[in-house]
């Protein structure tokens, strides 16, 4: 089977003259349906990984495939991978001038010109699978930061991408907030979808991570099933980490 | 990276709102209210009190009130157009695009209105007549469109970065992105600045009474000018723009609170 995502010697560097390393010489491969769970120290390269695979980020060296399409090849059609690749960010970046089912249907109306009445019952459904039919017209500021995650979420859907990214979707939640968002993501992953989260939350990459990847100054340190690497990591680094997030 | 932005929206600092009444200020005798009501009832009093000269002036001034009011809109409307296209600019990624864009605001920014305003007139003059209010409104909108520039400049600026990128992660364009996500939101910021430009704007309007236009300035000075009663006339000028912009200065203000509550 082809992988759904492919990541081939993926160095990023910051800076005016390239002197922050962010990503050096990381390789991986998602096969269709699995997750992958991204862990690792602040500054370590997650979140540029992620957003180098819908080109959010440039890489510097390397490449990035999405099945057949190249993300890294400067003259393809990025936006037509962007639609393929839903993200959700640590900060919800709902668009506040619109309501929810608003939210989801810009995609939809402007990228895909849909019309709105056609693309309307599909965002309906979407912000029922994420169980707020009832918020459909309110503006994110009259919900809360789990209510918002979940719509951002609904809002990534409403393309149908095939691979989601989700960086630290739950940090900026209050504790009581998470597991609305972390039910959201774990039935998503049941149902199929190829996803990389990067995220520390140990419960939900038990219930749903096919593999958790270690990550540290850049470069992939360890890679392993959940119950290795959260029970039985080989690397001194991840061990180190994983006492100290424990 | 992206902070959660707890307090809610951006904010533009404003520069030239003195005018703009304190929202704290409640109270029954608040600076407006005396300066406002204190003008009104001055106008009304003195063509009482002292109907010769102050009825002939308010027969004779506030026909200037129209002319005043066409170049303040007509200049606002442009200056609102050239600012769209000028803010954008300025962020624009294209170099030569953003170039023009700079060095316009630079060279506008660098030289006084009333030059501008006789420049225009007398130097576009050479080549081809312009009538006097149509040179009035273009010397005013070039001006006011590179505040206005800078206004939209800092609004878009202003917009969080995980709002574009969330909009480019969906597969919009840069174009589409500004249009249905950054532009929206921009506007909602730069309204109240841009109430402020107005203001400023309807009070530099009375610069064009130089170019002849008889505007509130003007038919004060030719009141002046045949009857002597300088002062007098000139009081009821002041008087007339001190209504007017602390009028407007209470809209903005109610704009800017009514934009406050709407849910951001
Ligand atoms: N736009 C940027 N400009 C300069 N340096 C950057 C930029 N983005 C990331 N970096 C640097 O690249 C490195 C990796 O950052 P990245 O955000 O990918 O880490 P992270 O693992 O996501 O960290 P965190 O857990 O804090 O989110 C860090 O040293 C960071 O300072
Ligand atoms: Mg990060």
């Amino acid at each position: 089977m082809e992988a759904r995502v492919r990541i081939q010697n993926a160095s990023k560097y910051f800076g005016k003259r390239g002197e922050i390393t962010a990503l050096r010489d990381v390789s991986l491969q998602v096969m269709p349906g699995q997750v992958f769970l991204i862990i690792g120290p602040s500054g370590s390269g997650k979140s540029t990984l992620l957003r180098s695979i819908n080109r959010l980020e440039t890489l510097s060296a390397g490449s990035i495939w999405i099945d057949q399409d190249e993300v890294t090849n400067p003259h393809g059609d990025i936006r037509q991978i962007r639609e393929e690749v839903g993200m959700v960010f640590q900060s919800f970046n709902l668009f506040p001038h619109l309501t929810a089912v608003e939210n989801i249907l810009l995609a939809p109306t402007t990228v895909k010109r849909e019309p709105r009445d056609q693309a309307l019952p599909r965002a309906r459904r979407l912000l029922a699978r994420v169980g707020l039919s009832e918020k459909e017209n309110s503006y994110p500021s009259q919900l809360s930061g789990g209510q918002q995650q979940r719509v951002a979420i609904a809002r990534a859907l409403a393309m149908n991408p095939k691979v989601m990214l989700f960086d630290e979707p739950t940090s900026a939640l209050d504790p009581e907030m998470i597991k609305e968002v972390l039910d959201v993501m774990l039935d998503l992953a049941r149902d199929g979808m190829t996803m990389l989260v990067v995220s520390h939350e140990m419960g939900f990459a038990r219930a749903a991570a096919d593999s958790v990847v270690f990550m540290d100054e850049g470069q992939i340190v360890e890679i392993g099933p959940p119950e290795r690497i959260f029970d039985a990591a080989t690397e001194a680094r991840t061990q180190k980490f994983l006492k100290h997030i424990l | 990276m992206a902070e959660v932005d707890k307090t809610g929206r951006p904010q533009i600092t404003i520069s030239d709102g003195a005018l703009i009444p304190d929202r704290a200020e409640k109270s029954l005798f608040s600076a407006w209210r005396i300066s406002f009501f204190g003008a009104i009832g001055l106008l009304a009093l003195l063509p009482i009190l002292s109907p010769t000269p102050y009825l002939d002036i308010l027969r004779f001034v506030p026909d200037g009130i129209l002319s005043t009011f066409q170049v303040t809109v007509a200049s606002i409307l442009i200056a609102l157009i050239i600012g769209l296209f000028t803010g954008l600019g300025r962020v624009s990624r294209i170099t030569i695009v953003n170039r023009i864009a700079t060095i316009y605001v630079e060279v506008i920014r660098g030289i006084p209105l009333l030059v501008q305003l006789f420049y225009i007139y007398y130097a576009l003059g050479q080549f081809v007549a312009v009538p006097r209010l149509t040179a009035a409104v273009i010397a005013m909108s070039v001006c006011y469109g590179a505040y206005m520039g800078e206004i939209f400049r800092a609004g878009i600026l202003s917009i969080p970065k995980g709002q574009m990128e969330a909009a480019l992660a969906l597969g919009l364009s840069r174009g589409q992105a500004m249009r249905k996500v950054i532009l929206p939101q921009t506007l909602r910021l730069v309204l109240p600045p841009i109430g402020n430009e107005f203001i400023a704007l309807l009070k530099d309007s009375s610069l064009v009474s130089i170019l002849a236009v008889s505007d509130i300035l003007r038919r004060g000075r030719e009141y002046a000018a045949t009857t002597f009663r300088y002062f007098e006339a000139y009081t009821v000028v002041a008087l007339i723009y001190l209504v007017m912009t602390l009028f407007f200065s209470k809209l903005v203000g109610i704009m800017e609170e009514r934009l406050e509550h709407r849910g951001s």
